[in-house]
């Protein structure tokens, strides 16, 4: 399979392979941005002292996390036009990636908030710190130093899921190796490059992983 | 219309029903499969042996930083161009079992790891042989911190397994992109999906959930 691997045709279709690895990059960031704040919000609401606010953010998260992504997609695919909302794609699948990892980042979030003990809290309040002087040097260096290693975990698998969207014909990596597998049937090529431009994304996420917890991690917090 | 619609898909209940069917059969044999080479890679990676453990690295690294349904996409259309056919649902089960076996893997190896190294001494110390060591002394503690990531993997896999959709494994999640086009209400038709991935999630999101906190509770210290 292997001797009759056409480095030709990858070199031919390479303009299209940079613009879909483009798509991918920018679907995934505006979903990573999208989420992060859906995240901070439903994290805010399922924290609330009102039981009501809380229980709606309860059943978003579950529900989200008990469905796959490619069922919620098909849900918004098909079911916002039987609602009379027609949007482009694009604006769908970054909605579904959006409020799926959203879900994920808010119990994120909020395993980094409650891991911090309450007494440093109180100690920061009886120091004389102020609420902005607490967050800037107690909480969020620690909750940002717990939570930065999950939350880009988190960002993998969103550029990852982000392939589903070739599924409702959103043009990115996946959806490359697809059009090279019905153009030239050359699955083989269309696909292992497709892996590869993924792989380089992975990597790049994955030093960065690497790198920030020698910066940021704060030992005593573990 | 939404009375039409709705009777309508309460007479293809049936056709559900055996998408459900087909989720758990699809899951449930990866899910065995997995766990068992899964726990096999894991043994070996925790282990000394460097060759063995820079391998099964950089096969994980591979599975984790490829979408699912690039992988999927990769079995099922190059292993025929190697010469083994397959049909989709084993090509699913193959894809699925690796995609767990690689992620229980590293709970496995990490959960290994996490056993103090005084216990292994002390074993050796005692004569057990390694074998004995691994099934009386490192094994039964290391579970601790394995199950409940193990099963949280387990949920994982079942929404995982809502991919193979796309190389036409008749799943839920197919069962409801073949019944959307005869009963056009997007909505409904795949909020009956996401309630039949609840129902098998849910409770093992729970499950998960449980031991958590019953693992925390005997606590991390020897």
């Amino acid at each position: 399979m292997l001797e009759t691997f056409n480095f030709r045709v990858i070199w031919e279709y390479m303009p299209l392979y940079l613009q879909c690895f483009q798509a991918t990059l920018w679907l995934s960031a505006v979903s990573l941005l999208g989420a992060i704040l859906v995240g901070i919000i439903a994290c805010a609401m399922r924290l609330s002292q009102t039981k009501t606010i809380s229980r709606i953010a309860g059943i978003y998260i579950e529900s989200i996390r008990s469905t796959p992504l490619l069922a919620q997609l098909y849900f918004f695919y098909f079911g916002l036009p039987s609602l009379g909302l027609m949007l482009p794609e694009w604006v769908t699948g970054v909605l579904a990636l959006t409020l799926n990892s959203g879900a994920y980042y808010a119990e994120i979030i909020r395993a980094g908030i409650q891991a911090i003990p309450y007494g440093q809290i109180e100690a920061g309040i009886s120091s004389g710190l102020s609420y902005f002087q607490r967050m800037r040097y107690i909480i969020l260096p620690q909750a940002l130093g717990m939570t930065i290693r999950p939350m880009l975990g988190q960002a993998i698998v969103l550029v990852k899921d982000s392939s589903l969207l070739s599924l409702i014909s959103i043009a990115e990596l996946t959806r490359a190796g697809q059009l090279l597998t019905s153009d030239r049937f050359m699955p083989v090529e269309g696909f292992l490059t497709t892996a590869a431009f993924y792989l380089i994304i992975y990597y790049m996420l994955k030093g960065f992983s690497a790198w920030s917890e020698k910066r940021l991690i704060f030992r005593e917090a573990h | 219309m939404w009375g039409f619609y709705f009777t309508e898909l309460l007479h293809s209940l049936p056709f559900f029903l055996k998408g459900l069917w087909m989720t758990v059969a699809v899951s449930g044999l990866s899910l065995i499969a997995g766990t068992v080479i899964g726990f096999v890679c894991g043994i070996l990676r925790a282990s000394g042996n460097k060759i063995l453990r820079y391998i099964i690295g950089a096969w994980v690294d591979l599975i984790r930083g490829t979408p699912f349904l690039v992988q999927i996409f990769i079995i099922f259309f190059i292993l025929p161009s190697a010469g083994i056919e397959l049909e989709a649902f084993p090509a699913a089960v193959i894809a699925l079992t690796n995609l767990a076996a690689s992620f229980i893997c590293e709970i496995v190896a990490g959960g290994i790891l996490a056993v103090p190294s005084g216990q292994r001494e002390a074993a050796t110390a005692s004569g057990l042989s390694p074998y004995q060591q691994l099934r009386y002394i490192i094994l039964p503690q290391a579970m601790r911190t394995i199950l409940p990531p193990l099963v949280g993997q387990y949920v994982l896999l079942v929404k995982d397994s809502s991919v193979v959709s796309a190389i036409g494994v008749v799943d839920i999640t197919r069962v409801g992109w073949l019944t959307v086009q005869r009963i056009p209400e997007g909505i409904m038709v795949f909020g009956l999906v996401g309630i039949l991935y609840f129902v098998i999630c849910y409770p093992l999101i729970n499950l998960s959930n449980f031991l958590e906190r019953r693992m925390a509770v005997v606590g991390t210290r020897l």
